[in-house]
């Protein structure tokens, strides 16, 4: 029988505040990674504008078609190769015109500077209206999302876990635009549906250890175990189903990386981060926060009972 | 021997039979969205306001007709969008002007001043929620209509949101022409020409009362050339494209296509009228305000037969033979979004995404037979049946495929096999605690069926928020992951378990289990 992690006893909830230090660290690194750059950088889905995608018979190079169409005025439109050397992405901002007069400039400029045949294979617009409305219905979406699952989760467990479930999943969510914007990706549309996927299934590992807590102290807790250990022991007993269910998903995430294309790469790139993370923060986040709250609400009641004999002695 | 099992064998097979007749063969059973088959996607802004801004200054006429009927003289003159304002001639007519303004069931008496002979009207709050839904309806239909004429395959026309409209069309190879077939308002508007008036002044110092200012475009011949052509025009309607009967190319004699026109009996009455009345005038055609042609008068016309002609190609007569048969727009629309799609990167997305598929479905497969040798092929067989699954209701649904859909697709593989991993895993400590072969798969089953629902659960969660939010694209991956994700319930637990009966039924002394 082919295993991995059974019966381990690492010591996970001992080593929370490494691992909180750890979460924080990365998410106020991303979060000021992009407010340094003065927000996530939107793509036209977003941000309004236009896109031409055109694909050249031989290979050519960004600065070639950057030349070609210096002489047009597009604005400040962006270039980039997009795949391979012949396919690249012209973007220009939006409030420069219409798509008609855009792709009219775009034509006049590549043919001008005698750059080998070409195609356009894909042309879009966005008004800034359309944008706008987008953006806004983004956060409503990812709210709505977290929302949905908090009730679920806290009907099923309890509000605690629900809102520990919650801390985990706007942490993944937060690592997850992080990477977006460290390594200099857009937020587009496939990547909010990217985010809401995260949302949606890296509460999955959390449920499962969640479960087994539940399923354990339901058994009743032994004499001298604390509430640490009992976790810390769910954690270890689902070890193996937590890594290798995040396995297969990650597997054919990063199969959709390699091989689907341009158009999804950022979506599976941010899908990569949030089923690690996912994983990560449901060992490492959502079940150690369920410890703290109680040792928390236990050492207040405990602080509160001493007030009252304390108040009794004093008589 | 487990219970009701032939039930469950005849249930699995039939669920293979119907998926099966459903997507065979696929190739015609599953739509491909735009961005796989080529073709544009349009989102139209309906300038609603502009189309009660219509209706309001329609009414303020009528209201100016029925006060002179009655002998009320007065200044009638739209104010805001949805108001009027009538200024009496004399403050003594007001009471009779109120009451000639009551009978208009669409307005309603606002501020007015008696002692100065002011009355303000508005269009009530029901009839301007009517006339913008109504102009969005109105032009969702025309918008059919032309598109319908215009002969394009598996067109998609849809309200979205209040005054939006969505428009793909799938396999189109000339987007500019469709934008133009969809996106012209196409007034008709029949005027005379101001042949008294100096054109040079009236374009450089405005147009002399009643008249303006409007323009054409000539076209040369020979070069190609376009130039701007001012008219100065009197600014009453004489007739209106409404009353068109049908609209349809002919061919001139010097082989030049043109649109003949057909009114219908109370358009005809009233070109014969303008006809009869204006021999030897010019009688300027307007198409969207921009003067189309401008052709003499010579006879009264009484058959209303009318021609356009203006150096058309053979397209652009037969599209504006369309538009003007479909009707026009009861107000201007606005391009918001438009995304086209070569047919070749469609092809492209394509083959990508059935190269990712294809690995996805190989990694997972391969790591679930090596990681839980018989018990993973069965997990695989399930995973297959998933996907037959997932394509009959996309089949049955009438469901739209998009690249996303696949990635849609490529996931679900992915979290199909988890449920069958929770309860593998399940099983496995089961009997490693020292329970049979038997009663380790049934507490398996039975012990990791509450965690397969809440991981299920959760999925579906964002996948209906993902739905509702998303556009297009987006929405396909939606649909995809949410059925994939529901369909694994059936074969990733009960099909998979009635497997497991079938394969280990009656071993009770078994003691290995390949897992």
């Amino acid at each position: 029988m082919l295993q991995i992690f059974v019966k381990t006893q690492y010591d996970f909830i001992g080593k929370r505040r490494w691992a909180y230090l750890l979460s924080i660290a990365v998410t106020l690194a991303g979060l000021a990674h992009i407010a340094w750059q003065g927000g996530l950088r939107y793509g036209i889905d977003f941000a309004g504008g236009t896109l031409v995608q055109v694909r050249f018979a031989q290979a050519t190079t960004v600065d070639a078609v950057r030349k070609a169409l210096d002489g047009v005025r597009l604005g400040d439109s962006v270039i980039q190769g997009f795949g391979d050397l012949q396919e690249y992405l012209i973007r220009v901002p939006a409030g420069s015109g219409s798509l008609e007069e855009t792709s009219k400039r775009v034509n006049q400029g590549l043919r001008q500077a005698g750059l080998p045949g070409y195609e356009v294979r894909r042309l879009e617009f966005v008004g800034p209206q359309v944008g706008r409305d987008l953006q806004w219905q983004a956060v409503e979406a990812v709210l709505f999302g977290m929302a949905g699952i908090l009730i679920y989760t806290a009907i099923r467990f309890d509000f605690r876990g629900g809102v520990a479930a919650i801390i985990a999943l706007i942490h993944d969510v937060l690592v997850a635009l992080a990477g977006i914007s460290l390594t200099n990706r857009e937020m587009s549309l496939p990547v909010l549906a990217a985010l809401l996927t995260i949302v949606g299934y890296s509460i999955n590992d959390t449920i499962v250890v969640f479960d087994r807590i539940r399923e354990m102290r339901g058994r009743g807790i032994r004499k001298g175990e604390s509430l640490a250990d009992v976790v810390n022991a769910a954690i270890n007993q689902t070890l193996s189903r937590t890594i290798l269910t995040s396995l297969t998903v990650f597997l054919v995430v990063a199969v959709l990386y390699t091989f689907a294309g341009e158009v999804l790469r950022d979506f599976a790139f941010a899908l990569l981060v949030g089923v690690v993370t996912g994983t990560y923060s449901s060992v490492f986040v959502a079940a150690p926060i369920v410890v703290d709250w109680e040792n928390w609400r236990e050492s207040r009641q405990r602080s509160g009972k001493k007030a009252v004999v304390k108040a009794s002695t004093g008589r | 021997m487990p219970r009701y099992l032939w039930f469950r064998i005849a249930v699995v097979a039939v669920v293979i039979v119907v998926a099966g007749w459903y997507v065979y063969p696929p190739k015609q059973r599953i739509n491909l969205g735009l961005d796989l088959q080529g073709g544009i996607h349009l989102v139209l802004g309906v300038d609603v306001d502009k189309a009660i801004e219509n209706v309001t200054e329609r009414t303020a006429a009528d209201v100016r007709t029925a006060l002179e009927r009655k002998g009320i003289g007065a200044q009638v003159t739209r104010r805001t969008i949805t108001g009027i304002q009538v200024q009496l001639t004399s403050p003594a007519t007001f009471a009779a002007a109120r009451a000639v303004i009551a009978e208009f069931p669409a307005l309603a008496v606002g501020a007015s001043d008696p002692a100065a002979g002011r009355l303000e009207a508005n269009l009530t709050e029901p009839e301007v929620k009517r006339l913008r839904d109504f102009a969005v309806r109105q032009g969702l239909e025309t918008i059919r209509n032309r598109v319908d004429q215009f002969g394009v395959a598996e067109p998609t026309i849809q309200r979205q949101g209040e005054n939006r409209i969505l428009i793909q069309l799938p396999g189109i190879q000339d987007p500019a022409r469709a934008k133009a077939l969809i996106g012209k308002t196409a007034v008709l508007e029949f005027k005379l020409l101001d042949e008294e008036a100096d054109v040079q002044k009236a374009v450089q110092e405005g147009p002399p009362p009643g008249d303006e200012v409007l323009y054409g475009r000539r076209v040369d011949r020979t070069t190609k050339a376009e130039t701007r052509v001012p008219y100065v025009v009197k600014k009453p309607v004489l007739l209106t494209g409404d009353l068109i009967q049908t609209a349809e190319v002919k061919i001139s004699e010097v082989g030049e296509p043109y649109v003949s026109l057909t009114f219908n009996s109370q358009g005809a009455r009233i070109f014969g009228q303008v006809t009869e009345q204006s021999v030897g005038k010019r009688l300027a055609i307007i198409l969207d305000g921009s003067v189309n042609s401008a052709p003499v008068i010579r006879e009264r016309i009484p058959s209303g037969q009318a021609q356009i002609s203006g150096g058309f190609t053979a397209d652009e007569a037969r599209d504006l033979a369309i538009i003007l048969r479909a009707g026009a727009l009861p107000a201007p629309v606005q391009i918001l979004e438009e995304r086209t799609v070569g047919p070749s990167l469609g092809a492209d997305s394509i083959r990508k995404g059935i190269v990712s598929t294809a690995g996805g479905a190989l990694a997972v497969v391969l790591f679930m037979v090596i990681y839980y040798r018989l018990s993973g092929l069965v997990a695989d067989v399930a995973l297959l049946l998933n996907l037959l699954i997932l394509l009959a209701c996309m089949a049955g649904f009438g469901a739209t495929l998009t690249l996303p859909g696949i990635a849609g697709i490529v996931l679900t593989i992915g979290m199909a096999v988890d449920t069958n991993i929770l309860i593998f895993e399940r099983i496995r400590e089961e009997f490693r605690l020292g329970k049979t072969v038997r009663a380790a798969i049934d507490a398996g089953f039975r012990r990791a069926f509450t965690t397969v629902i809440d991981t299920h659960v959760t999925v579906v969660v964002s996948g209906v928020i993902l739905y509702q939010f998303g556009t297009g694209p987006v929405k396909g991956f939606a649909v995809t992951l949410m059925i994939g994700i529901v369909a694994s319930l059936f074969t990733a637990v009960f099909f998979t378990r009635l497997v497991f009966d079938l394969i280990y039924m009656g071993r009770r002394r078994l003691q290995a289990l390949s897992i």
